[in-house]
């Protein structure tokens, strides 16, 4: 495997040591795919594998390198100007602009108190061109939908001209339509546009949009690789359990996993995930 | 580098052409009239008694007014940020009511009294108050982590209720003498007499002034919560010891001078923002000059109004204050 920018090196993470639950990922190496999607049931250590790579949190052992260094001796803006990361939900204590959430994108590139370089303004417009907002650049976040205001968010810190772009279901709370769109805005990023790490509960769009996927189980990687060997049905039953048929997509001939009405009834020549 | 910066200082300067009248028009208001010919034969060295009410009195007062109004009202801007609660003020975190028991000590033992380059025991207790508060205050955000920013909001409240406590309990050990003066320095007011009074502001308000508002960029990226802040490449930690450090400084310089003045802190920074958008580069300027404004002509009113007598501005903001307050909370409901 290429070496990617982002290197995990014996990983150990616990909110509360005196539990159970940890996450421990011994080796991984990040950022040399274009998409990679963390998929995995709730509490599988998505988000917070996710958090340790945007070095908001930093492991109780091992480490995270950014392009060869320790991240934990870094300051802020240094790993900001490399790595950009949308949290699941950020709540706007006030009703700002969608020009100014964007702008904010600027914030390690700004001296001190923030004058506006044509920089700026260029990064600015060409965040907002990529997620198709330049039209709704005046609206406030209170007059957008969901889906607009996600992608706001997201302007904001494309504007912050990252290499990696680490976002937490931006797809969550989004109807089908603008969560395939942005799937597919995600995917389409060339350089100079950042490579995307994406955590979603969305396996489909995973296995559609992504160059390799991540399995995660109980705070471990328990597969990783192209979705083809990831979406199998051995990993689905050992990770979601049954209930379950696998399905080929009509074009590219991706796994996608399809609901069953009733359990273990399974029609003929599909690959049936668990049957009881 | 322009554009932004142009807009910053465009939305900042009606609030300091404000502060500029007020500090200008101010000194001439007061229970004593004064005509301005007196006033230039003292500058042209003539002594008469106008022109020292002028000069070591009404202006000193004015400057102090405008000083303890604006520390407030920055101080206010930033803890609402900082613990996402339109509530916040200096009271909230109880760095006013250790002020208030230090200053409180000062009175109730009078062999403490000391004086350093014209600052009063008075004062250099308050400072001491407030510097214990947010030393706990500072030792319960520690580490790299810290606590969530909800416990620390408690912890200040739950410190307030406690000071105020404190001296409701030692009022029964002081002379009533004593406790008269007391309850008057409660109330909050400005009545120093010369520059000498400002001189507790200058080493702690100033600096906590400074410290606020090098963050005020970095405030706008809180609003949008602290993780988001922290992708955008902000030291969400060193933010929060900054506004900690900042805003406690800042207060015991307001309650060194002028004693517990509530409203001002929590107002101000609303009024603004509804103004003015929610940059906080504009905003807390902005809070400065107009709270500033708003405490010189609250003491304006307070030393004219019943002259010869004074009713202190700490009840003049509050009665004025607070219906303006309910006022704005309404509107913002509907």
């Amino acid at each position: 495997m290429q070496d990617g920018l982002l290197r995990v090196e014996g990983v150990r993470f616990a909110y509360d040591e005196a539990a159970c639950w940890m996450l421990s990922v011994d080796q991984l190496s990040l950022g040399s795919e274009r998409m990679v999607c963390l998929v995995g049931p709730n509490g599988s250590g998505k988000s917070t594998l996710l958090r340790l790579l945007a070095g908001v949190i930093a492991p109780q052992s091992g480490r995270i390198a950014l392009a060869g260094k320790d991240m934990q001796g870094m300051s802020r803006a240094t790993i900001a100007r490399r790595i950009g990361y949308l949290p699941q939900e950020s709540p706007a204590l006030f009703d700002l602009s969608i020009d100014e959430v964007v702008m904010m994108g600027r914030y390690v590139h700004g001296a001190g108190w923030g004058g506006v370089s044509s920089g700026d303004l260029a990064a600015v417009a060409r965040a907002l061109d990529a997620v198709d907002l330049v039209r709704l650049r005046r609206r406030r976040l209170s007059q957008v939908s969901g889906g607009e205001r996600r992608r706001a968010l997201i302007a904001s810190v494309l504007a912050q001209e990252p290499e990696i772009l680490l976002l937490d279901e931006p797809t969550s709370a989004l109807d089908i339509h603008h969560a395939v769109d942005l799937m597919r805005l995600l995917a389409g990023f060339r350089p100079p546009e950042p490579a995307v790490i994406v955590v979603t509960h969305d396996i489909n769009l995973a296995s559609l949009f992504s160059d390799r996927m991540l399995l995660l189980q109980a705070g471990q990687v328990l597969t990783d690789g192209a979705a083809a060997c990831v979406v199998t049905p051995a990993n689905l039953h050992a990770v979601y359990g049954g209930g379950f048929l696998l399905e080929r997509h009509p074009q590219t001939g991706v796994p996608l996993v399809v609901p069953m009405r009733e359990m273990g009834c399974c029609a003929d020549g599909k690959e049936a995930l668990h049957v009881r | 580098m322009c554009a932004r910066s142009a807009g910053v200082l465009r939305g900042i300067w009606p609030y300091a052409m404000l502060a500029m009248c007020a500090l200008c028009l101010l000194p001439w208001v007061g229970g004593e009239s004064i005509v301005p010919q007196e006033v230039w034969a003292f500058v042209r060295g003539s002594g008469n008694v106008q022109g020292i009410i002028f000069f070591q009195q009404r202006l000193p007062r004015v400057l102090a007014a405008m000083l303890v109004g604006g520390g407030l009202a920055v101080a206010g801007c930033s803890l609402q940020i900082l613990f996402r609660n339109p509530l916040a003020e200096p009271w909230t975190l109880g760095i006013s009511g250790g002020a208030s028991v230090g200053a409180f000590l000062a009175y109730a033992f009078p062999q403490l009294v000391i004086r350093v380059w014209g600052v009063d025991s008075t004062a250099l207790m308050a400072l001491l108050g407030a510097a214990a508060v947010m030393g706990l205050l500072l030792w319960c955000a520690r580490g790299r982590g810290g606590v969530p920013i909800q416990t620390l909001l408690l912890g200040g409240v739950t410190i307030s209720v406690l000071t105020s406590g404190l001296m409701m309990l030692t009022v029964y050990f002081i002379s009533p003498y004593r406790f008269f003066s007391f309850q008057r320095w409660m109330m909050g007011g400005l009545d120093i007499a010369g520059f000498q009074g400002i001189v507790p502001f200058l080493f702690t308000g100033i600096p906590g002034l400074f410290l606020l508002v090098q963050v005020a960029r970095a405030y706008n990226h809180l609003a949008l919560g602290e993780e988001l802040a922290l992708g955008h490449g902000v030291d969400v930690v060193r933010v929060r010891w900054q506004t900690l450090l900042g805003a406690g400084l800042l207060t015991a310089g307001c309650v060194a001078i002028a004693g517990p003045i509530g409203f001002v802190g929590l107002i101000i920074p609303h009024a603004v923002r509804r103004l003015s958008g929610f940059d906080n580069r504009v905003v807390m300027p902005g809070a400065f000059f107009l709270g500033g404004a708003v405490l010189a002509v609250a003491d304006g009113a307070a030393r004219t109004v019943l002259a010869p007598t004074e009713i202190p501005v700490g009840v003049i903001m509050a009665v004025v204050g607070g219906p303006v307050f309910l006022y704005l909370l309404l509107r913002r409901v509907q």
